[in-house]
């Protein structure tokens, strides 16, 4: 296998008290999408913000890939309504490769907000736009931090399936924080199950059964993890509605 | 000719203050987007400390000015990083806290004559030729500062998580904001004086909002309607006899009711 994009090794972070991570080492290699999952206050948003450099552990080390580029979607971004931006600006300002922007928020199916002031969008749009950010830097780790809040749960699977797409068009990394339970499943090869420390990893299908995932989710939840595959055989608009084609891009 | 101008007090006057209404727009539209009115505040608060301490030690005002605003900027920046006391309280504290040591310092300071209501509400009228070489030589480091610095500092303004994962310095930026503040500070207080600096900064910027569609066009266009206050206070003051600082003041808000009140007819 070839070498890892980034890994953690024996990660401890205490911000001065008890230990919000301790012993944590994982590695992610090209092509891995891997969920991170969770109860609050498990860690989750420290351990993204380690892997991101924002965040310096206390102990432990994180190797990076030599000239490594991270998309980093964060979780919700709270943005001054007295700063005038257009979705365009907004991601001019991300990275140099400004001629790929039309085809990158087509790619991430927002292509008819270009021009759009970054104020008036929804939140699942606003996710597209982070995406088409995120994408623009051509990554080789793309770093998702719940990012499927304030999406309803049929935007919900359609944003999980195009970033499960993605990872075949890009062959990136991906490591992803979220409380789906029930649509991460099926949009990941790994989960890690975190609680202060990795509780538990595997498979979706074998993480279910595992006993400290029963443990953090009680039974019967994690019980009524069935793995869900979704099947393509339509398009969604952002709202998660069937769409035809001819609605398409009209929507602004 | 021009040594003629600068002879006029009326034209250095004008010409001071359009100079600082130059680099008060876009610093402006930064306070207005980082919320950072009442820090804001307490480093203009702190630059009457700084003119005590300039008579104390015989060191020239503007610089002592600059200087205190910097080192309070410093301390601003490190203490909000404590948990214990919420931002806001804390700037409440410095903000009257030095501007209350300054005005006794200064009272204290009995033999030197010193026209407390110039710093307080400025004394544009009095701007003299060392003053205007210094809003022009700060003036021209602040806007050389923020053209070199723009993507980064509206990078971090945006988000500044986002900023640090693509690789901006966070915190050198951040230094580079507070050293621009303070210098503009520095300059700014002839003209509108310590109590009234934030709203030359604030003023302009908010009105520039509603008429902008870029970062761009809102600094660029707070500047002129900087310019245009600075004009028509003075213009006020020279055919009321009002005082300067104030009139530009008020010559800031009419334009930015006027802006806002047409905004609310036209969206309607």
């Amino acid at each position: 296998m070839s070498d890892p994009v980034i890994a953690l090794e024996d990660i401890h972070v205490d911000f001065g008290g008890p230990p919000v991570l301790q012993n944590v080492s994982l590695a992610l290699y090209p092509n891995d999408i891997i969920t991170v999952i969770g109860p609050n206050g498990a860690g989750k948003t420290t351990l993204v913000k380690v892997l991101l450099g924002i965040q310096r552990p206390d102990s432990g080390r994180v190797r990076r890939k030599t000239g490594l580029r991270i998309g980093y979607v964060p979780q919700r971004i709270v943005l001054q309504p007295t700063l005038p931006l257009t979705v365009e600006r907004f991601l001019r300002l991300g990275s140099r490769h400004h001629q790929a922007i039309p085809e990158t928020l087509e790619r991430t199916g927002v292509a008819h907000l270009r021009k759009a002031s970054i104020h008036h969008l929804s939140g699942g749009e606003m996710q597209r736009v982070l995406l088409a950010r995120a994408l623009l830097r051509r990554p080789h780790l793309l770093v998702l931090d719940e990012p499927a809040q304030g999406v309803d749960i049929n935007g919900q699977a359609a944003l999980y399936e195009l970033i499960r797409d993605l990872r075949v068009d890009l062959g990136c990394a991906i490591l992803m924080v979220s409380h789906d339970l029930h649509l991460v499943m099926a949009s990941t090869d790994q989960v890690i199950c975190l609680n202060r420390h990795i509780c538990c990893q595997g498979q979706p299908e074998s993480i279910a059964a595992d006993p400290a995932f029963n443990d953090m989710f009680g039974d019967r939840l994690a019980r009524s993890v069935a793995v869900y595959h979704h099947h393509h055989n339509h398009d969604h608009d952002l709202y998660g509605d069937p769409v035809d084609e001819q609605q398409q891009g009209s929507g602004s | 000719m021009i040594d003629g101008i600068l002879d006029d007090f009326f034209w250095r006057a004008l010409l001071g203050g359009l100079g600082v209404a130059i680099i008060a727009g876009p610093l402006g539209c930064f306070v207005v987007w980082r919320r950072m009115a009442y820090f804001g505040d307490t480093l203009a608060h702190s630059a009457l400390l700084g003119v005590a301490l300039g008579t104390l030690f015989h060191v020239d005002l503007n610089l002592s000015i600059a200087l205190v605003c910097i080192l309070l900027a410093l301390v601003l920046v490190a203490l909000s990083r404590q948990q214990t006391l919420a931002n806001d309280t804390l700037l409440g504290i410095l903000s009257h806290s030095s501007l209350a040591i300054g005005l006794v310092a200064l009272s204290l300071m009995g033999e030197v004559r010193i026209d407390l209501s110039g710093y307080l509400f400025g004394d544009l009228l009095a701007i003299s030729r060392d003053d205007l070489a210094w809003i022009a030589a700060g003036g021209a480091l602040v806007l050389t500062l923020l053209t070199g610095l723009w993507r980064g500092l509206l990078m971090t303004t945006i988000h500044e998580e986002l900023a640090l994962v693509e690789g901006y310095s966070v915190t050198w930026l951040r230094l580079a904001l507070m050293l621009m503040f303070s210098l503009v500070i520095a300059v700014a207080m002839k003209v509108v004086g310590v109590l009234l600096i934030t709203a030359l900064l604030i003023i302009p910027a908010a009105t520039a909002r509603p008429l902008s569609r870029t970062p761009e066009t809102m600094a660029l266009v707070a500047s002129l309607m900087g310019m245009v206050a600075v004009s028509g206070g003075l213009s006020l003051s020279w055919f009321s006899d009002s005082a300067a600082g104030p009139s530009v003041v008020i010559c800031a808000f009419v334009l930015f009711l006027s802006v806002w009140l047409l905004r609310g007819k036209a969206a309607r």
